[in-house]
């Protein structure tokens, strides 16, 4: 298996997806009855058979090989690139499997590469192949012989499908289908006419929700949390499954959001912020803030357990930002708070949810203290924790203004301990 | 810190804010002044002109003050930029942590012999730019910033 491989012949069909679908939605029935406008369906036909052809080639000149420590890929026919990844830069592994890929027995893997490096796909390999290999570059990648065989993980959380449809039924896109619906009713037995209408205009943004719900549901159901030699191993889906691994150490940043609607259950979600972007199709957009979800709904308790494992022995955020800073955040302020020591800093925050989020000094990028007019009138600033990529790790806000120099001094000195330790 | 072991930004830079505030509010008039006496009269357009004059002092005003507010600090382990009057901003960016150090110059700030020295670290947020240095001393806190990180550098 050292020469070069590659991918599953499907691969193209899968990596279609849902676009094939959708044109031979489109092409049946001309194929299919033919009759008067036979060159429509010759000229169908035709394009079928160009498009299946330029998926063989994209299969056919695609190629991967291990290389020593590193990972090559080639690929393209006209614009040949060949790429290589250092497999000592592994961040993590993931294997990726939407329901198509599934049905074929397929699976996708995700080598994420530290810093922005991006992500190497190999997409599609049977799903074997794709355990074995996946086993193999995890242990390359550790330094280790490369027929190590994978530890065994130990289950922490599974998350019950039944809490997941209740958490999202408590969710804002429910929230806003639920006022939709009413507002259409009460509407609807006012003027039929204009309702219809405005249903009508209303349905995209409808779909839209559904589609969001559809998502989060599936990425959340059956969510189970791993603890395995390397970090913790996630694994969820109903269609399509995923499993990601959180590399020890690797982690940036964690944040525990309680929605408003979820706290009288005393349910929470748990995120993390692991360093290294996945870049790709489905990601182009929406890049901004790429946190992990590591349990989607989980209870208090399940929660503290995740938490002592990825920042263990972190303080309690128990000091409060004097009361007059109730004038600059009205909402935020019964969740403000913060605390840190000589290896964490932490911070809580958020108007209706309550955020709280974790940062390890080690990975502390830069910090900021910011003093707006209004804080300044107040006598108050706010010191921000910067870590590696798009979105902050902390914010200590409208702490004291001399408290919250205090506090820069002490995490700048802090953060310069833990680097060098 | 005492105030005065801060560094600032050359006395020049606020020639190259003047002269930046004079061409946006000449443009800015120009236009308003072709746009309203197009559609609408000579009267507005230059009243239309004397509104965005007025703006342009008060830009110019903004501008001046906040050259002042420019401050930067190279200390043992980190570098502190400090900037702005309204929305005060300090930043400590540690040298381990530099990922690069870009110097740019745009045509104004070229022709007076100024340069712009940013420091880039893995957080988007990091927020450490220091405008209008003299040439030679852009260039000195380059070749600074790159040899201290390069000395202190930390895995992400």
């Amino acid at each position: 298996m050292n020469g070069w491989n590659r991918l599953h012949p499907l691969s193209p069909a899968v990596r279609a997806g849902r676009a094939l679908i959708a044109i031979a939605f489109i092409f049946l029935p001309s194929l299919v009855s033919g009759g008067n406008n036979q060159w429509d369906a010759a000229w169908h036909g035709v394009a079928l058979v160009a498009l299946i052809a330029l998926g063989f080639i994209s299969w056919l000149v695609t190629r991967w090989r291990i290389d020593g420590n590193d990972l090559r890929i080639e690929t393209g026919l006209l614009r040949r690139s060949s790429m290589r990844y250092p497999l000592s830069q592994v961040q993590a592994i993931d294997t990726v499997r939407p329901g198509i890929a599934r049905m074929l027995g397929l699976s996708e893997l995700r080598l994420r590469m530290g810093g922005t490096g991006g992500a190497a796909r190999l997409a599609y390999l049977p799903a074997l192949q794709a355990d074995e290999l996946r086993a193999r570059l995890l242990a390359l990648s550790q330094g280790a012989h490369e027929h190590t065989p994978e530890a065994p993980d130990r289950e922490l959380v599974r998350v019950p499908p039944g809490r997941v449809a209740a958490a999202l039924v408590l969710s804002g896109p429910t929230v806003v289908l639920l006022g939709y619906v009413i507002v259409f009713a009460v509407w609807s037995s006012a003027d039929q006419h204009a309702a219809r209408t405005v249903a009508a205009a209303m349905f995209p943004i409808l779909l839209g929700n559904a589609v969001a719900l559809w998502r989060r549901f599936n990425r959340s159901y059956n969510a189970t949390v791993a603890e395995a030699p390397e970090g913790l191993r996630v694994r969820s889906g109903l269609v399509e499954t995923t499993a990601e691994t959180i590399p020890r150490g690797r982690v940036q940043a964690v944040q525990m959001v309680e929605p408003l609607l979820w706290r009288p259950f005393g349910w929470c979600r748990l995120e993390v912020d692991v360093a290294g972007r996945v870049r790709d199709r489905n990601d182009a957009g929406r890049g901004k803030r790429r946190l992990r979800t590591l349990l989607p709904v989980g209870t208090r308790s399940e929660a503290a357990e995740l938490l002592a494992l990825l920042v263990p022995d972190a303080p309690a955020a128990e000091r409060k930002p004097p009361a007059r800073a109730r004038w600059k955040s009205p909402l935020r302020f019964h969740h403000l708070s913060f605390g840190f020591d000589e290896r964490y800093a932490i911070a809580t925050g958020g108007r209706l949810a309550r955020i709280a989020s974790w940062v390890p000094l080690t990975k502390v990028q830069s910090l900021r203290r910011i003093e707006g007019p209004v804080q300044r009138r107040l006598g108050l600033a706010t010191v921000y924790i910067d870590t590696a990529g798009r979105s902050f790790g902390a914010a200590f806000r409208d702490l004291d203004g001399g408290d919250s120099s205090v506090a820069l001094e002490r995490l700048t000195g802090f953060a310069r301990a833990a680097r060098r330790r | 810190m005492p105030p005065e072991s801060w560094n600032r930004p050359s006395p020049r830079l606020r020639q190259v804010r003047h002269i930046e505030a004079i061409a946006a509010t000449a443009a800015g008039v120009v236009a308003i002044a072709v746009v309203l006496a197009l559609t609408v009269d000579t009267i507005a357009a230059i009243g239309g002109s004397l509104a965005v004059l007025a703006a342009g002092v008060v830009l110019d005003i903004l501008l001046q003050r906040r050259v002042g507010a420019w401050g930067y600090l190279e200390r043992e382990d980190d570098l502190l930029v400090r900037r702005g009057l309204m929305i005060r901003r300090l930043s400590v960016v540690p040298y381990g942590r530099m990922q690069f150090v870009d110097v740019t110059a745009g045509p104004i700030e070229r022709s007076f012999g100024l340069a712009t020295v940013r420091l880039h670290t893995a957080a988007a947020a990091t927020d450490a730019r220091i405008p209008g240095l003299e040439a030679a001393e852009a260039a000195r806190l380059r070749d600074q910033l790159a040899a201290l990180g390069e000395a202190n550098a930390a895995g992400l």
